[in-house]
């Protein structure tokens, strides 16, 4: 999935500010406009670190712990927006991989990024 | 009142006139069922709903799958007045079915999937923009008359 992570992260992201456009107001400092260098940019980030969760995916608190602090002291984003921008990434996923993203597939990718959703808000108060 | 510009009503029938609904509707709960396991709660009477493969293959699924799409169809045929037209169907879903509203959001979630991974390329963020504001409705219609 590496060498698309740019593509699907971005679009992703399109979509989730294209659908829920209040995440919008926590990239003020971004240009996110459609294939901006910043959304790209973005994107991959995102999608590389799902990856690194997902090669850890027995020691999601330890490897997420830096990540986890970022977002509790320094982004401080509503954790209610991790479950809008998972959508997106699955409907992302089910645009590219048509009939290749089984139910079973659906399911276990909805349990990974609800998990680590979770371990993401776990530092928040 | 919820005002929908002419885009968005374009790009909803747009969806809708590409929904083969025995196969959409069958997919879109098999998925509810699958990936949260919790809601078959409110599917006693089905029968073997203990796996993927069962659910999937399940004839009670499939059928049901049809019969929410038909109730979608219904809102898409009255979308300037979602609220009055969805009372009673609401009024059964917590009176009769007793269904925790918030299952609808999810339900909703996995049929905008399946149509991803039926239109591909063509569910742009703009045409899923316009379909989730109007299952967002929808869901809220259906929402409303919980006491």
């Amino acid at each position: 999935m590496l060498p698309v992570a740019e593509e699907i992260g971005s679009e992703a992201l399109l979509r989730m500010f294209t659908t829920f456009p209040k995440t919008k107001t926590y990239f003020s400092h971004l240009d996110i406009s459609a294939r901006s260098e910043h959304l790209r940019c973005h994107g991959k980030k995102i999608v590389e670190a799902l990856a690194e969760g997902a090669r850890n995916i027995s020691t999601l608190t330890t490897t997420l712990a830096p990540l986890s602090r970022f977002h509790a002291y320094q982004l401080r984003i509503h954790p209610t927006n991790f479950k809008l921008f998972n959508h997106c990434i699955i409907v992302t996923l089910a645009c590219h991989m048509g009939d290749n993203f089984t139910p079973v597939a659906h399911a276990a990718i909805d349990k990974f990024l609800s998990a680590f959703s979770a371990v993401l808000a776990e530092k928040f108060r | 009142m919820v005002e929908w510009t002419a885009e968005e009503r374009a790009a909803i029938q747009g969806v809708f006139n590409k929904l083969d609904y025995e196969s959409v509707g069958r997919e879109s709960l098999t998925r509810c069922l699958v990936v949260y396991p919790w809601t078959r709660r409110y599917f006693g009477g089905f029968g073997n709903l203990f796996n993927a493969e069962a659910i999937m293959a399940n004839p009670k699924v499939a059928a049901h799958g049809i019969v929410v799409l038909q109730g979608l169809e219904k809102a898409l045929k009255n979308m300037d007045d979602i609220k009055n037209t969805y009372a009673s169907l609401s009024e059964f879903h917590s009176v009769k079915l007793q269904v925790d509203p918030v299952n609808f959001q999810l339900l909703s979630d996995c049929l905008t999937v399946v149509i991803a991974t039926r239109l591909r390329t063509e569910f742009t963020p703009d045409v899923q923009a316009a379909w989730q504001k109007f299952l967002a409705v929808v869901v809220s219609a259906l929402s409303r008359q919980y006491h």
